[in-house]
């Protein structure tokens, strides 16, 4: 078992951590010491707290996994309210965040005997086949059985919050402030129409506040600059331009029929439910990791990639001590050089297809520091109590078989799965989008022209939400976004046609090398023919 | 495309070494960036018309004829791909590469050297560092080895760091 070393990191190669004013939170009633500007998921990581809940039906301890909102693995009672997910709140003086599935608490559940029990008597998923042979019976049993899962209780709290409504006319609303967002606001706010950017973190930036490494592609779309400062030399840029308005802490939550509803978060007891007229709307709302099956994939220290990076990157939390990284896309392997750059060490990179994925000069990065690569391996369980103690892994076969005789033992604290990340593709979905499965754009996306207008007439996407690329792409997209609707509401004449025009052979001649190939084939199954000519 | 198996290159597979008579007269870049990516910083940071690439995805080739030896290309490259390499007059070597680790460097630290794959191949001496603020971060350590080690040694950390 490894040692797990917690805490904060007081120094850093590359970024400066500016922590805010030290407060107190009280954890199932235990005071803990947490810094303003941290979410409650951090400050509690930071605590030593890895169980964050415990499953539903079997009690199974559960951690963090995305640390963006997305995957529900963190929700506890807070002041009085059940499910809120600890990774999105921030920390306040006082505040009291309660486990809220487990007796007497998550970590010391005494309903998690079942868990050992059950894996005997009906082993995972057999719920579904027994007592299934008389209706009564099963109605019975599923009644027991959601009895024992516990979805929180209800509010304690009286709602002290308070509301305003109001209507917003803009030309076009932005929904998302990473790159794709941020550069669709101002290639379209440039050009003089008026520009609504709304984004549900309190900051922008997107993916890119953790991307704490220098960028690929062409000095133009700044390579050999950090993320980070991408990030910032965009909202200089987008705050410049005096049409174009900016909410953060602002959440879109449906599009009808070119209006838009959002909830804009003003205090803890103050905020706006907003209603945006506008004639285009651009979607730029990222992507949300994908995990993996193994055994024990849920156990605490099981996390996504982007989950680590936000805990050490944004927080300047240290995961763990020793890690395991599943995947060997650039996300993987960056994130495994970003570890060793925040001091935690990396037992290995698991990668099941016979090659490296991602670009070879990010694997020699971490490859000369004597971190091993292993191809066509996978991993096969994580093993752990409550916590991951270490991990299996095992060679696959041309079949993509574990090979048997060749498990190899890897001690480690945690595990990174880096496997890959699906298009937040629900807005689009509810305002009325063609959508289609393609798997080399990474999931369910949606049609749409070679000016990024999907099927329903002036909503645009850009970035990952249209498909799984890189913050250099969704720039790009994001400007033919913002020109493309700009243009089409008559602004910007012949000057920006023509800027758009060079924008889309620039994303051309991007994509045109090998690792543009996947990109290029999926994108010929989703566009849509007809677009609005200029 | 072995090396995308490994994770780093074999002899038969790095760019061809500059001549010795080159590597003597001043430190020149040496870039290990085999595979088609979309990337060209360095291309477009270097004064001399030294890197050769034909678009933004074809892998870069340096002229070593050209090559100034100025270390603009190596102060940007995200991949920290390019080396700056010197034979000197009394036989010593010398390698220039990125370096992004705590404890930042300093002129005179004893550190240990690595090969591409991870391997310890010796001891090196800390003989120039452009500090990490003047480079966003990304500090340049030249260090001070043996003759044919300069096409060896690919990453240095402190003498006592453990992994
Ligand atoms: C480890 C790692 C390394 C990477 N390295 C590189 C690299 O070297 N080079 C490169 O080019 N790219 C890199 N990327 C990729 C890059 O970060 C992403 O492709 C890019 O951030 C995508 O931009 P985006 O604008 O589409 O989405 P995001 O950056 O994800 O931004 C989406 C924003 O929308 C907001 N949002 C979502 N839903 C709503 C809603 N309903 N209402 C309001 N706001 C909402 C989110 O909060 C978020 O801020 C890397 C990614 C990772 C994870
Ligand atoms: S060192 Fe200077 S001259 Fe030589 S390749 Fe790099 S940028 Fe060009
Ligand atoms: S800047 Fe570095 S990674 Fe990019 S092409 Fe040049 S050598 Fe390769
Ligand atoms: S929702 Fe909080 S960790 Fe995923």
């Amino acid at each position: 078992m490894v040692r797990t070393e917690i805490g904060r990191l007081q120094e850093h190669p590359i970024v400066d951590f500016r922590r805010g004013k030290e407060v107190t939170i009280y954890f199932n009633g235990k005071p803990i010491k947490a810094f303003e500007g941290e979410t409650v998921a951090a400050a509690l990581y930071a605590a030593g707290v890895r169980v964050f809940s415990r499953s539903f039906r079997w009690h199974r301890p559960r951690g963090f996994f995305c640390a963006i909102g997305k995957c529900s693995a963190c929700m506890m009672e807070v002041d009085g309210i059940p499910n809120v997910r600890t990774c999105k709140v921030y920390v306040r003086d006082g505040m009291q965040v309660r486990t809220q599935s487990g007796m007497p608490d998550a970590e010391k559940d005494m309903f998690s005997i079942l868990d050992d029990v059950i894996d005997k008597v009906f082993p995972h998923g057999s719920h579904y086949s027994k007592f299934t042979t008389s209706k009564k019976a099963r109605e019975f049993m599923v009644k027991r059985m959601r009895k024992f899962t516990g979805f929180g209780n209800p509010p304690k709290a009286v709602f002290s919050g308070n509301a305003d409504y109001e209507e917003i006319e803009t030309d076009i609303l932005v929904v998302g402030g990473g790159p794709g967002g941020m550069s669709a606001a101002i290639n379209a706010g440039k050009y003089g129409a008026k520009v609504l950017l709304v984004d549900e973190n309190p900051f922008l930036g997107g993916q890119l506040v953790k991307q704490t490494h220098r960028f690929f592609g062409s000095a133009k779309e700044r390579a050999g600059t950090r993320g980070i400062r991408i990030s910032q030399i965009l909202e200089d840029e987008l705050m410049s331009i005096e049409n174009v308005e900016v909410r953060k802490e602002t959440r879109v939550f449906g599009i009808y029929n070119g209006e838009a509803g959002a909830y804009q978060r003003i205090d803890e007891n103050y905020g706006k439910l907003l209603r945006i007229k506008a004639k285009k709307i651009v979607v730029a709302t990222g992507a949300y990791e994908r995990t993996l099956v193994f055994e024990n994939n849920d156990l605490p220290g099981v996390y996504g990639a982007g989950g680590v990076q936000t805990l050490m990157n944004v927080y300047g939390i240290k995961p763990g001590n020793m890690g395991l990284i599943v995947g060997s896309g650039n996300v993987g392997l960056i994130l495994t050089y970003q570890l060793m750059q925040a001091g935690v060490n990396v037992a290995a990179i698991v990668e099941a297809m016979p090659r490296i994925g991602g670009y070879f000069v990010h694997a020699a990065k971490v490859r000369r520091l004597g971190v091993p690569i292993y191809v066509r391996h996978t991993i096969l369980k994580a093993t752990g109590k409550k916590s991951v103690e270490g991990a299996v892994i095992a060679r696959l076969d041309d079949k993509w078989q574990p090979i048997p005789g060749t498990e190899k033992k890897i001690d480690c604290d945690f595990i990174c799965v880096a496997v890959g990340l699906s298009p937040t593709h629900e807005l689009l979905y509810q305002a009325g989008c063609k959508m289609k499965f393609v798997p080399e754009l990474g999931g369910i996306v949606p049609l749409r022209s070679r000016f990024n207008e999907t099927s329903v007439t002036g909503l645009y996407v850009a970035g990952d939400v249209a498909g799984i690329e890189e913050a250099t792409a969704a720039i790009m997209e994001g400007r033919i976004a913002g020109i493309h609707a700009a243009v089409t509401l008559g602004y910007g004449g012949d000057e920006a046609k023509k800027e758009l025009d060079e924008a889309v052979r620039e994303i051309e001649e991007f994509r045109a090398g090998p690792f543009g190939e996947r990109i290029v084939c999926g994108l010929e199954k989703c566009t849509l023919e007809s677009e609005v000519m200029l | 495309m072995k090396y995308l198996e490994r994770g780093y290159l074999e002899r038969d597979e790095l760019p061809p070494f500059p001549s010795e008579e080159r590597l003597k007269k001043k430190a020149v870049a040496y870039i290990e960036c085999p595979q088609p990516i979309p990337c060209s910083p360095c291309y477009e940071s270097c004064p001399a018309n030294a890197i050769q690439m034909n678009n933004i995805n074809d892998p870069p080739k340096v002229d070593y004829e050209k090559c100034t030896g100025c270390m603009k290309c190596i102060r940007v490259c995200p991949g920290l791909a390019i080396f700056m390499l010197r034979l000197r007059d009394d036989g010593k070597g010398e390698v220039t590469l990125q370096y992004e680790f705590l404890p930042w460097l300093k002129k005179g630290d004893i550190v240990k050297l690595y090969n591409r794959k991870g391997e310890e191949i010796g001891e090196g001496v800390v003989n120039w560092v452009l500090p990490p603020e003047r480079n966003d971060n990304t500090s340049l350590v030249r260090v001070e080895v043996d003759a044919d080690l300069i096409f060896e040694v690919r990453a240095v950390r402190p003498a006592g760091w453990e992994r």
